[in-house]
C-alpha cells in the first residue's frame, strides 16, 4: 500500500498546483485594473458613431487604463449612441472639458476610449457628461470621403482640357 | 425434464426451527425459467448443501435468498422476513444478519487484510480502535491468519483470500454464513482447512451454514443435509447417505458423477448418422 | 422496412442508455454529501486522477503552448501583428484548448483507470461483497472516484492553461523575438477574469461529464475481462465526443 504520507503530500501538491495556476491567471493574465469592482465613478458620452466600440473596452488616459465602458446604449431623443463609461476612483481630477475619443488599438485590437486632458479647474465627477467627443473613424466613411476627393479633383481635371478646347 | 422426477416439495408451512424458507420460487432470465416451483428450507444452526449440475441456477439462488435479485413469483423468507418486499434499507439491515463467502474471496484489493476484516465494523459500528483491532485479530486468529494481517489481499494464495473472506463475514457475527463455491480452484490441503473452518464455526458458534458447491465428496465431509437442484426444482433432498440411495436418475447420476444420463453427454445435435453422409 | 426497424431499434436503446446514466448520476448525486463525510477516500482519489496525472498534463500543456507559439506567430507575423501573440493563444488555451484537451487527457490516462478499476471490482464480485455487507457501493466505490475526478479536473485544466501560457512565451517571446513588453501587456489589456471564469467551468462541465461516464462504464461493465476491456475503450470514445458536444454548446451560449 502506498503510503498515506505520500499520497497526501502529493495530493496537497497538486491541489496547490492548481490553485497556483488559477491564481497565476487571475492576477498576472487577466488586466486586473479593468475590473474595477470598489469604488468608482460613471460619466457617460454622446457619439454619433462608436464603430465596433464593445461593453467592457478600456477607458485611457495617455495609454493608461483608468476605466471601462460599463454599458452602450441608444438614445431614440437624440439618435446617439450613449456610452457609460466607469472609472476608477483614484483618477478624481480629471477636468470637465477633456475629450472622449474612440481609437483602435492597433491593426487588429479593439477599439477603446482615449481621454484627452482638457484645461478646466473642475473635474469630472459621478453622472457627469463628457460634452467634446470624437467618434470612431469607420473605414467605409474614411474611403467615400477619400473617394468624394479624389473624384472631385478628376472632375476639376477632366473639366479644365474641355475648357480649353473651347 | 426427467419424467421420473420425484420432486420432494418442502411443506408449505414454515418448518419448525428453520431460518430460511423458500416458496413456490419462479424465476426466469430472458425468458428462460432457471426455477419454476422452488421449495426448501434451511434448518437452523446446520450447515446445508445446495448442489445440482452447473447451469442449475445455485448461484440465483443465493442471489435471490440476498435480495440481489427478485423472484418472478413466489416468497423467500428470512427468519419470517420476505426478502424479496424489502426497501434498499431494510434489506441492508437483514443483510446485516448474513455474511457470505465468494468464490475467490471478493476482498477490498485496495486494502489491507486488516482492513478488509475491520471494514464492516468501521462500516456499521462507531467502536473504539482499541476494540475493532482486538475483533479483528480475533477472527484472523483464528482462520490461522493473524500474521497475515498487513498483506494486501494481491499477496495471498486463493485458499489464504478465502479464509480471510471467511473472518471478513465473521466481524459483524452474522446468524448465516452463506458459501459461494467454497472448494472452486483450491489445493486439497486449503479445501481441507476450509472445510474445517466451516464446520467449526457452526458448532462453536451455532451459525447457521449454508454451502453452494458441485463437489459432493466434499460437501459428504461437511453438511448435515443437501438439497439437490435439478430442472429448476429441488430433485433430492435429506442426509447424505439417503441422497445417495435415492432412486431418481438424475440424482444418481450427479451423486455418482455418471457421465451420461438425464443430463446428456452429447449436446442436442442432429443424428451423427445423418450428419456425416450429408 | 428491417433497416427501418433496427433505426428505430438502436433509437430506442440510445434513449434507454441517456436515461440509464441520468439515473444512475441521480443516485450517484444523491450519495455525494454522505461520500463527502469520509474525506480520505475522496483525497485518495483525487491523488489518483489529478496528482497522477500532473506529469502527463504539464508535459501536453507546454507542447501545445510550444505550438501555438510556433503557428500564432507564423500567422500574425503576415498581418504584422506579431504583437497580439500573448492575446490569441492565451484566450485560445483559456478558453478551448486548456479544458478540451485536459478532458480529452483526463478521459485517456484517469478515465480508463477508474473504468477499469470499478469494472474489476464488479467482474471479482467487490461490489457484490459490498452489497452483502450492506454498504452501497455506490456511496463508497463510485461516489469517491467520482468527486475526485470533479475537483481534479478544473485544477488541472488551469495548470494546463498556464504551463500552455509559459510554451507559448518560451518559443514566442525567447525564441521568435516577440517584444516580451508587448507580449504581456497586450494579453493583460484583452483577457478577461470573465474569460478565465469560463475556462473554469467548462473545466467543471467535462470533468463532471468524463468522470460520470468511466464510473458508469465501469460500474455496469460485463463482469468478464472482454466486458471490462469494452468499458474502457467506450470510456474514451464516449467521453471524447460527449467533451467536444457540450464544447460547442458551452461556448454557443457563452458567447451568445
Amino acid at each position: 500500500m502506498r503510503s498515506t504520507r505520500a499520497v497526501e503530500l502529493s495530493t496537497g501538491l497538486f491541489v496547490l498546483l492548481g490553485f497556483a495556476a488559477l491564481f497565476f491567471l487571475v492576477t498576472q493574465i487577466t488586466n486586473r485594473e479593468l475590473s474595477i469592482n470598489g469604488n468608482s465613478y460613471e460619466v457617460y458620452a454622446h457619439f454619433e458613431n462608436i464603430g465596433s466600440l464593445k461593453p467592457g473596452a478600456a477607458v485611457s488616459v495617455a495609454g493608461v487604463t483608468i476605466g471601462r465602458v460599463e454599458s452602450i446604449t441608444f438614445d431614440q431623443q437624440i439618435y446617439k449612441a450613449v456610452v457609460r463609461m466607469r472609472i476608477n476612483s483614484r483618477y478624481d481630477k480629471i477636468p470637465v472639458d477633456s475629450d472622449a475619443s474612440i481609437m483602435t488599438s492597433g491593426l487588429l485590437g479593439g477599439q477603446y476610449i482615449g481621454l484627452t486632458i482638457g484645461g478646466a479647474e473642475e473635474y469630472l465627477r459621478d453622472g457627469d457628461q463628457i460634452q467634446f467627443v470624437q467618434d470612431a473613424l469607420v473605414l467605409e466613411n474614411l474611403i467615400n470621403q477619400l473617394v468624394a476627393t479624389f473624384s472631385r479633383r478628376g472632375d476639376e481635371q477632366g473639366a479644365r482640357p474641355a475648357e480649353e478646347d473651347q | 425434464m426427467a419424467p421420473d422426477q420425484q420432486t420432494q416439495h418442502a411443506s408449505p408451512e414454515p418448518a419448525a426451527g428453520a431460518i430460511i424458507e423458500i416458496r413456490d420460487v419462479h424465476y426466469s432470465v430472458g425468458g428462460r425459467a432457471i426455477f419454476s416451483g422452488l421449495n426448501l428450507s434451511i434448518p437452523r444452526g446446520r450447515v446445508t448443501a445446495i448442489m445440482g449440475p452447473s447451469g442449475t441456477g445455485k448461484t440465483t439462488l443465493l442471489r435471490l435468498i440476498t435480495g440481489q435479485i427478485k423472484p418472478d413469483r413466489g416468497q423467500i423468507l428470512f427468519d419470517g422476513i420476505d426478502v424479496s418486499h424489502l426497501r434498499p434499507r431494510e434489506l441492508f439491515a437483514l443483510r446485516r444478519r448474513m455474511g457470505m463467502l465468494f468464490q475467490n474471496g471478493a476482498l477490498l484489493t485496495d486494502l489491507s487484510v486488516f482492513e478488509n476484516v475491520a471494514f464492516p465494523l468501521r462500516e456499521h459500528t462507531k467502536l473504539p480502535e482499541p476494540l475493532i483491532r482486538h475483533i479483528v485479530l480475533t477472527k484472523l486468529q483464528a482462520v490461522g491468519l493473524r500474521g497475515a494481517a498487513q498483506l494486501m489481499p494481491a499477496e495471498l494464495s486463493g485458499g489464504m483470500a478465502r479464509r480471510v473472506a471467511l473472518a471478513r463475514a465473521m466481524a459483524t457475527d452474522p446468524d448465516v454464513l452463506i458459501y459461494d463455491e467454497p472448494f472452486t480452484g483450491l489445493d486439497p490441503i486449503s479445501m481441507g482447512m476450509i472445510v474445517r473452518l466451516v464446520r467449526q464455526m457452526n458448532r462453536a458458534l451455532g451459525i447457521t451454514s449454508l454451502v453452494v458447491s458441485h463437489d459432493v465428496e466434499e460437501l459428504g465431509h461437511l453438511a448435515d443435509m443437501g438439497f439437490i437442484i435439478a430442472g429448476g426444482k429441488v430433485a433430492a433432498q435429506g442426509t447424505f447417505s439417503e441422497l445417495r440411495q435415492t432412486d431418481s436418475q438424475i440424482v444418481n447420476q450427479f451423486v455418482n458423477g455418471l457421465p451420461d444420463g438425464p443430463v446428456p453427454f452429447h449436446y442436442p445435435a442432429p443424428s451423427y448418422f445423418e450428419q456425416l453422409l450429408a | 422496412m428491417t433497416l427501418l426497424r433496427e433505426l428505430f431499434d438502436s433509437l430506442r436503446n440510445f434513449v434507454a442508455t441517456v436515461g440509464a446514466v441520468a439515473l444512475f448520476f441521480g443516485r450517484l448525486l444523491v450519495q455525494l454529501p454522505r461520500a463527502l463525510l469520509r474525506p480520505r477516500l475522496v483525497i485518495e482519489q483525487i491523488y489518483n486522477a489529478g496528482a497522477l496525472s500532473l506529469v502527463i498534463i504539464m508535459t501536453c500543456g507546454l507542447f501545445v503552448g510550444m505550438v501555438l507559439g510556433l503557428q500564432g506567430y507564423d500567422l500574425l507575423q503576415r498581418f504584422g501583428s506579431e504583437d497580439a501573440l500573448g492575446t490569441g493563444a492565451a484566450l485560445a488555451l483559456i478558453k478551448e484548448l486548456g479544458p478540451v484537451v485536459t478532458a480529452l487527457l483526463f478521459a485517456g490516462r484517469a478515465g480508463t483507470a477508474l473504468a477499469s478499476e470499478i469494472g474489476l471490482m464488479r467482474a471479482t464480485d467487490q461490489l457484490a461483497a459490498l452489497e452483502m455487507m450492506a454498504v452501497d457501493p455506490v456511496r463508497r466505490v463510485v461516489a469517491p472516484r467520482f468527486l475526485g475526478g470533479l475537483i481534479a479536473v478544473p485544477l488541472l485544466t488551469m495548470i494546463f492553461i498556464a504551463i500552455g501560457i509559459f510554451g507559448v512565451q518560451l518559443i514566442g517571446v525567447q525564441q521568435l523575438g516577440v517584444d516580451a513588453a508587448a507580449f504581456w501587456s497586450q494579453m493583460r489589456s484583452s483577457v478577461d477574469v470573465d474569460d478565465v471564469m469560463e475556462g473554469l467551468i467548462k473545466g467543471f462541465v467535462f470533468g463532471t461529464a468524463c468522470s460520470l461516464i468511466a464510473v458508469y462504464e465501469g460500474y455496469t461493465a460485463i463482469p468478464t475481462p472482454e466486458g471490462v476491456g469494452r468499458a474502457t475503450t467506450r470510456t474514451v470514445v464516449i467521453s471524447a465526443v460527449l467533451t467536444l458536444l457540450l464544447d460547442y454548446m458551452l461556448t454557443a451560449v457563452m458567447l451568445s
